[in-house]
């Protein structure tokens, strides 16, 4: 009796899958941070060890290992470098440089059209009114 | 620590998709091709695997390494995975290294793969960009793209890098794949063609970035004594380096330039280092293999570099923190044709990451892979045409990253027979 032969050349058979998790994600030793934002306050940490600032707090210092302290930003601060993003609609991304304070700050900037940002550009902090507890509750905008 | 030896190596065709194999049928037919170069050598000599791949959101199938090495029959010898992000393929050249240098292993696997078509190519943005602090910088509507282009445009402020400078890369390295068989993207193309391509973040445009891609790619290193009784074309393990800098661009510091062998500490006054304009771990990465290797200055000591070019600009920045011009310079070096096949020092000949793809977990292997066959002298035999082929070359430099510049690695290849 001729044995049946397995099926062979036929094209691969693809399923669609669903995958879905929500996570419960802490901002734990950041929390203070957007804490902050809520209340309209931009919060670098600052090491009084070694007198490094970051804008983009570290709750430990990266040079000496310590526990750092927070301290208020300056809202007005210069764009270090930028992009457009050009996903649906356009958005500008920036780096934001404050005097007297050794790293930077990443955020969207509002209000600028495209080919308008330049390096250097004096910026300033807004707010979200209504907080959704996310680094977007931040954004900047063209100064004066 | 022994001598290692790259032996063999082997890569599939990458392309953007590949639903008739699975990652472990695509890591076999690299295995197949790199062991069929090395008759000799038998799976029962194989000591160990590391095996590569970037991101479980991709793959969806936790242990992925662990079902690799049982297809490939080598249960129960030991495996393992790494990951780095885009290093990811040069870690595990490097931990294959560690495993033949330390004794461990006489003949040791590294196998590569990933699968990027399980998912679209917005939501595969996505899941790159969660290798990007997810506190801070991957709620922004972060993508890759953007963070490099952010250094892109630094770049451009601090040296005068230009956009065309950024796109004659992308001429070159697709170009380079028009030869390349295993490449997903041969094109030849004009710096218009590139600039009129559709922006994705200013200013890097469609092409300028390197495609989503299904492939695997494996390579094999063995000791001294191995090597020599399996082939006539044995390449050396030079050098290897790597680095590491902050996840966060943000955060990177701006101090002082880690001079190079061949650089005297104040060549670059005033260049606050690395910022985010240039990349330390790639730095730290070429200080560390040039120092095992011997090598004091990389212009005059390399015949040719495969570099992660994951965007035009990576490449442009990866010629100056590797030395092979001086920072601000990695522009007009591509410019003047120094770094095109026929050039001084020939980067990505393969076609890099552009040409041919970049399917994260193969993509450092695969590099490690044409850089022994150009070692070997063995380009006509594998792609079929001479064209790639660096006449000559007897020294060759991988180098490969994650993140945005925060894993790197740097391998340096010698012809040894």
């Amino acid at each position: 009796m001729k044995k049946a032969q397995p099926p062979s050349g036929i094209d691969p058979i693809i399923i669609k899958d669903h995958h879905e998790i929500d996570y419960l994600h802490s901002y734990a030793q950041d929390s203070p941070f957007f804490a902050g934002l809520s209340q309209g306050r931009l919060l670098g940490t600052e090491c009084k060890g070694c007198g490094i600032r970051y804008a983009t707090p570290r709750r430990h210092c990266m040079e000496c290992g310590k526990e750092t302290a927070w301290f208020d930003l300056p809202l007005a601060g210069r764009v270090h470098t930028w992009t457009t993003c050009y996903l649906e609609e356009p958005f500008h991304l920036v780096l934001v440089e404050f005097r007297g304070v050794d790293t930077l700050f990443l955020s969207r900037l509002v209000g600028a059209g495209e080919g308008e940002v330049k390096v250097g550009m004096r910026v300033r902090a807004q707010f979200l009114k209504k907080p959704k507890f996310r680094a977007t509750d931040v954004y900047f905008v063209p100064e004066g | 620590m022994r001598d290692v030896y790259l032996v063999a190596g082997g890569v599939t065709r990458f392309a953007r998709a590949q639903p008739r194999m699975d990652f472990r049928t695509m890591v076999k037919e690299a295995y197949d091709l790199a062991m069929g170069d090395v008759p000799e050598l038998k799976p029962k000599d194989i000591g160990m695997t590391v095996c590569s791949y970037f991101s479980d959101h991709f793959t969806r199938q936790l242990m992925a390494g662990a079902m690799v090495q049982d297809y490939l029959g080598l249960c129960p010898k030991p495996s393992r995975r790494v990951e780095g992000g885009g290093a990811t393929g040069g870690l595990a050249i490097h931990s294959a290294y560690e495993a033949v240098a330390s004794g461990r292993a006489d003949v040791c696997l590294a196998c590569g793969f990933e699968t990027m078509s399980r998912v679209s190519t917005r939501k595969g943005n996505e899941i790159i960009a969660l290798a990007s602090d997810t506190n801070f910088d991957y709620p922004l509507g972060g993508f890759y793209t953007a963070y490099y282009a952010m250094m892109a445009v630094r770049r451009m402020h601090e040296f005068g890098t230009t956009a065309d400078q950024m796109a004659l890369v992308s001429v070159k390295n697709h170009g380079n794949a028009v030869h390349n068989p295993f490449a997903q993207a041969p094109a030849r193309l004009t710096v218009e063609d590139v600039r009129a391509s559709g922006l994705i973040a200013w200013p890097l445009t469609r092409l300028d970035c390197s495609l989503m891609s299904d492939g695997a790619a494996v390579a094999i290193l063995c000791d001294r004594e191995t090597t020599f009784s399996i082939t006539d074309h044995p390449v050396l393990v030079k050098g290897v380096g790597a680095g590491t800098d902050t996840m966060r661009m943000a955060d990177r510091p701006r101090g002082r330039v880690i001079p190079l062998p061949h650089e005297r500490a104040g060549d670059y006054r005033g260049l606050r280092y690395p910022g985010v304009h240039s990349c330390r771990a790639d730095r730290m990465a070429a200080k560390a293999a040039y120092a095992q290797a011997g090598i004091r200055d990389p212009r005059e000591e390399l015949d040719f570099a495969e570099l992660y070019d994951a965007y035009t600009s990576a490449e442009i920045q990866a010629y100056e923190d590797l030395g092979l011009c001086r920072y601000g310079e990695g522009g007009s070096f591509v410019e003047e044709g120094r770094s095109a096949l026929g050039g001084d020092l020939p980067v990505n000949p393969s076609g890099g990451l552009l040409g041919c793809g970049h399917p994260i977990g193969a993509t450092g292997l695969m590099q490690a892979v044409f850089a022994l066959w150009q070692l070997q002298g063995k380009m006509k035999e594998h792609l079929g045409s001479r064209r790639l082929q660096v006449r000559g070359a007897r020294r060759g430099l991988v180098h490969s990253h994650g993140g945005t510049g925060t894993y790197s690695t740097v391998t340096v290849l010698e012809r040894a027979g």
